[in-house]
């Protein structure tokens, strides 16, 4: 009796064993790719970026996936550097045979891959800020594959315009830095200043690596400029609030650009941050937004998981990578993993909830932002506040 | 025929049938894309082993040649509307005439200085390239660069892109070895050997010098007009020191300074270590070619060639 | 608003060029040094200066080590890190050919850069001033107190160095080395040794410079390379060996750098210094204060 009953089970055990693998493998991965700047200059935009997707990753696979299908991300560093870039892309495409990808990080990388995706054919959702990303310069036609989730620089800057017109102010100096972000800035700080009827006194550059800014604010200083805008990511974004006040200059408002939204930033200006105004998303601003915000529940969510997983603060070029992330996933689950179907979803998505602003693509817009994605927030106590 | 020709028919045959190869192997056929680059890459190198291992002088701002071909293609192609061949050119003149200009007083400097002045002068045409925007399009770089076409024939494919490139790289490679072997590489050899002892012979050390100078500097204006064609964008970024230094760790690393297949050798390891076989240590990047290049310099001075050289002739030739 | 007139601006130029020409200064005392001792230029000697700031920040961030403690350990181990590069990459290369020892210092820069990186990351990092930054005002420039401690310190430097190699018995034996290694060994002198100290003297300047820069201008791993090569180009500009040319060189690179900045166009900058360097390659490589038939002797 034992033995028959034993043998029974054994039985039953085996069957077990071998379906249930079976039952398992069922679903395909979704393969999508990512290529950020997680080493190399741009590291502080890359690497919150690649955490980010990865958290959200594990978050949809713990949750049974796409429609029961695992996603698989493969993530890729392209050191900051173009040619990397589109190698990386070339590999994902050939090699890993993903079906859209996400990122790059910058600029200058996204640019580099551009012709790339229009000549395999497969969605790019770049996280990156120049507007030529998305519209070709030449035919200001919107690129048929390419799509970005940032703010454009002409959304920072006419929100910060908003700003200054309310103020009444009339003449500001430009202080930009001489790398693609900031001579993105530049090009809108100067194209529309004359819609707001201010005059653009003083425009004064410095380098990615320079050390001391006061030269640049010296002279801005004797142009009778009723405010300063700023526009650089990295170290100098600090230095030049840190020359601001070791200048005696605090008496001229100071603006930076939306790349400044970190606490880090505040911490390293060592109280020179107090009184600077910056542009912010949601994501940034999570908890000081009302309740009723539109985009409270996603950017708190978001702002809890980061920093228990991660133990450090959200950053905003994160909130990047989670709104590419999950424009993505979103059109996976709506249309399967079909490149042309996923790129046409996603040109016709609207009223998307994310990190970085509410999302209305069409045909003729490939970003789907506008400037009210921005609030104008002010460093007060060594910490953002909403200005008064 | 000498040895070198012998080992190009090799080559230009293991370059052949390399894209044949991939296309029935899975897996590798992203592989392509990077031999391409590695053949743009090469002809800078192989100029720059002309430069700093027959002639024995240094260059530490290589990438701005390789820039104003980059640029000069760029510009005459995608703001003006020129066909691409113009734009090679002109790349070609422009690069040649201001190699010659700087070349001159520069290369009457030796050791130190002459390493200070090409990194000087590499870096000016770094800052040029940023500032410049109303032509360069500045920081943000230049974008939508047309590509190629041979007589209508348009090259769209990586594959064709491929052969285009790598016939251009023998092409220089079949120069670069009549060169050695003619009368100015044995003059440049001299040089290397003791500039002194040379001008005492009678040999005309300036001409020379200046002559692989200006060729070595056209080899990398070729490969940026390539680099621009292919990527469809480029950036002052691409340009900068840092490339300059890679470029050097590449010659140095194969063996670019014994002897001209090296250059080769040691592009193609450094872009596959990159792309390929090194990820995991894209943190260490700086550490991983700062102990490369000093590894490389102290224990084995003729670089993987070197190393295959020994393996080959069962001698140790010892260093350059 | 406050008037503010073009000599007022001028004057803020020039103590900025002041300041940051103290730097240069002390990048080019740093190369002379090594150069006299073993006619070598020593590519990685702004690295010096990113670790005298970067391991300051370690002993008063991290530790809360006093001011001057801080000060003299950061001095003494940044120290130990220029010997130690001596004996492991300089010393087994004796004899080796220029373009060698070029690639070994480019080589060092660029693995001491990835080990800053390692250890402390991207991050530029910061140091309270020695004495608050309340500005002072001075002609209707607005001056920092950390100028002021730069420039004191850069000039107790150039004092002391002075008196090193004129009266001291180590001293007077590097500079005897410098003039003729032969000659030196012959009377007893272990040139060896000397070459030791050479980096080890260098790299002590170096991370003062350091430690005294970051409190204005942050410091972070990669801040090393421009250094060198503007500090290369006043040790040019002053002539290659003499400690004065140097000095007198950097103070004029930084202030026809501001100038520039201030004056004719601020993305330039850094061209109107390598320019500097170029101009004078090409028309007098012994620079201002050097001598011109010893450069031609000199092995470059």
């Amino acid at each position: 009796m034992t033995r028959k009953l034993f043998a029974m089970s054994l039985a039953a055990l085996l069957i077990m064993a071998f379906t249930i693998p079976v039952m398992a493998a069922e679903k395909e991965p979704y393969k999508i790719g990512a290529v950020f700047s997680v080493t190399g200059r741009a590291s502080f935009i890359g690497d919150p970026e690649k955490k980010t997707t990865e958290m959200l990753t594990d978050q949809v696979n713990a949750a049974g996936g796409i429609n029961g299908h695992p996603l698989e991300v493969i993530i890729y560093d392209d050191k900051s550097d173009d040619t990397d870039a589109r190698l990386l892309v070339n590999r994902l495409i050939k090699k890993d045979k993903v079906v859209a990808i996400i990122g790059p990080s910058l600029s200058g990388t996204s640019l580099a891959v551009v012709d790339l995706v229009k000549k395999y054919k497969i969605p790019l959702l770049s996280c990156a800020a120049s507007w030529k990303i998305v519209t070709n310069p030449n035919t200001k036609k919107e690129r048929h594959w390419v799509f970005k989730t940032t703010q454009r620089d002409s959304h920072a800057v006419g929100r910060i315009y908003d700003f200054l017109k309310s103020k009444g102010t009339k003449k500001i100096a430009i202080l930009t830095v001489t790398t693609g972000f900031g001579a993105s800035g530049r090009e809108q700080l100067i194209r529309l200043a004359p819609k707001y009827g201010f005059t653009i006194v003083s425009d004064e550059k410095f380098g990615p690596k320079d050390t001391d800014m006061t030269v640049q604010l010296t002279r801005i200083r004797g142009t009778g400029a009723q405010a300063i805008v700023g526009w650089s990511i990295g170290p100098t974004q600090v230095t030049m609030v840190r020359n601001w006040r070791d200048l005696g200059m605090t008496n001229i408002p100071f603006y930076q650009s939306h790349g400044f939204g970190s606490k880090k930033n505040i911490e390293l200006a060592a109280g020179a941050a107090e009184g600077v105004f910056c542009p912010m998303a949601a994501v940034s601003l999570a908890r000081l937004v009302p309740d009723d915000h539109i985009q409270k529940k996603v950017t708190m969510k978001y702002n809890q998981d980061y920093e228990k997983r991660y133990g450090e603060p959200v950053s905003a070029f994160g909130g990047n990578s989670w709104d590419a992330f999950s424009l993505l996933v979103d059109a996976l689950k709506a249309v399967g993993p079909n490149k042309k179907k996923i790129r046409d979803y996603l040109e016709n998505r609207k009223d998307f909830i994310a990190q970085s602003g509410v999302y209305n693509f069409s045909p003729s817009d490939h970003n789907g932002l506008t400037k009210d994605s921005f609030e104008i927030v002010v460093v007060k106590g060594g910490d953002w506040a909403i200005p008064q | 025929m000498k040895q070198d020709h012998k080992i190009l028919i090799f080559f230009f045959i293991a370059l052949a049938a390399f894209p044949i190869i991939a296309h029935y192997i899975e897996g590798i056929q992203h592989y392509i894309d990077i031999m391409i680059f590695v053949g743009i890459f090469s002809l800078i190198t192989i100029g720059l082993s002309l430069l700093m291992g027959y002639a024995g002088q240094v260059s530490l701002g290589h990438a701005a040649f390789f820039g104003i071909g980059a640029y000069t293609s760029a510009v005459l192609t995608g703001k003006y509307g020129f066909n691409p061949w113009i734009g090679f050119l002109v790349g070609i003149i422009l690069t040649a005439a201001i190699a010659y200009v700087v070349g001159i007083p520069s290369l009457k400097l030796k050791g130190h200085y002459l390493a200070m002045a090409t990194l000087a002068f590499g870096i000016i045409i770094f800052i040029v390239f940023n500032e410049w925007d109303t032509m360069t399009a500045g920081p943000s770089g230049f974008s939508d660069i047309p590509g190629i076409s041979i007589g209508g024939y348009n090259l769209d494919s990586d594959i064709k892109y491929y052969g285009f490139v790598w016939t251009i790289v023998v092409l220089c490679l079949l120069f670069s070895i009549n060169v050695i072997h003619s009368r100015i590489g044995r003059a440049l050899r001299s040089i290397h050997g003791s500039e002194d002892a040379a001008n005492a012979m009678g040999v005309n050390t300036s001409k020379y010098k200046l002559q692989i100078f200006v060729i070595s500097a056209v080899y990398a204006s070729i490969a940026g007009s390539l680099y621009a064609h292919y990527m469809n964008f480029i950036s002052p970024s691409s340009f900068s020191l840092f490339f300059s230094i890679k470029l050097l760790i590449m010659v140095i690393l194969g063996g670019g300074m014994a002897n001209i297949w090296g250059a080769v050798l040691g592009t193609w390891t450094l872009m596959l270590l990159g792309a390929e076989w090194l990820h995991f240590l894209e943190e260490f990047e700086f550490l991983v070619y700062g102990a490369v290049l000093l590894l490389m310099t102290i224990f084995l001075p003729r670089g993987l060639i070197g190393l295959v050289e020994f393996l080959v002739s069962g001698r140790n030739k010892g260093a350059y | 608003m406050e008037q503010i007139t073009l000599s007022n601006q001028i004057v803020q130029y020039v103590f900025t060029g002041i300041t940051v020409g103290s730097i240069y200064a002390l990048v080019a005392l740093g190369f002379n040094i090594i150069y006299n001792a073993t006619e070598v230029i020593n590519l990685a000697q702004g690295e010096f200066v990113m670790l005298g700031g970067l391991i300051m920040v370690f002993f008063i961030t991290t530790l809360n080590l006093p001011l001057v403690v801080g000060f003299i350990l950061t001095v003494l181990v940044v120290t130990a890190i220029g010997a130690l590069f001596e004996r492991l990459a300089i010393y087994p290369l004796e004899g080796a050919s220029v373009l060698t020892l070029i690639i070994i210092t480019i080589a060092a820069s660029i693995f001491i850069q990835g080990l800053a990186m390692g250890i402390w990351g991207k991050d530029p990092y910061d140091l309270p001033a020695f004495s608050g930054r309340t500005p002072i005002s001075f002609l209707g420039a607005m001056i920092q107190p950390q100028y002021l401690w730069i420039l004191g310190i850069t000039i107790v430097v150039v004092i002391l160095l002075n008196l090193f190699f004129g009266r001291t018995m180590v001293g007077k034996a590097m500079a005897a080395c410098a003039d003729n290694p032969e000659a030196a060994s012959l009377v007893g002198i272990n040139v060896r040794m000397m070459v030791l100290f050479s980096f080890a003297l260098s790299a002590a300047i170096g991370s003062i410079a350091g430690i005294v820069i970051t409190p204005v201008s942050l410091m972070e791993f990669d801040r090393g390379p421009m250094l060198a090569i503007k500090g290369f180009a006043a040790a040019v500009l002053g002539g290659l060996g003499s400690f004065g040319g140097a000095v007198f060189a950097g103070f004029l690179l930084g202030v026809i750098e501001s100038l520039f900045a201030g004056l004719v166009h601020s993305g330039f900058k850094d061209a109107a210094g390598l320019i500097v360097l170029l101009i004078v390659l090409f028309i007098r490589p012994s620079g201002l204060f050097g001598s011109t038939e010893v450069t031609k002797i000199k092995k470059f």
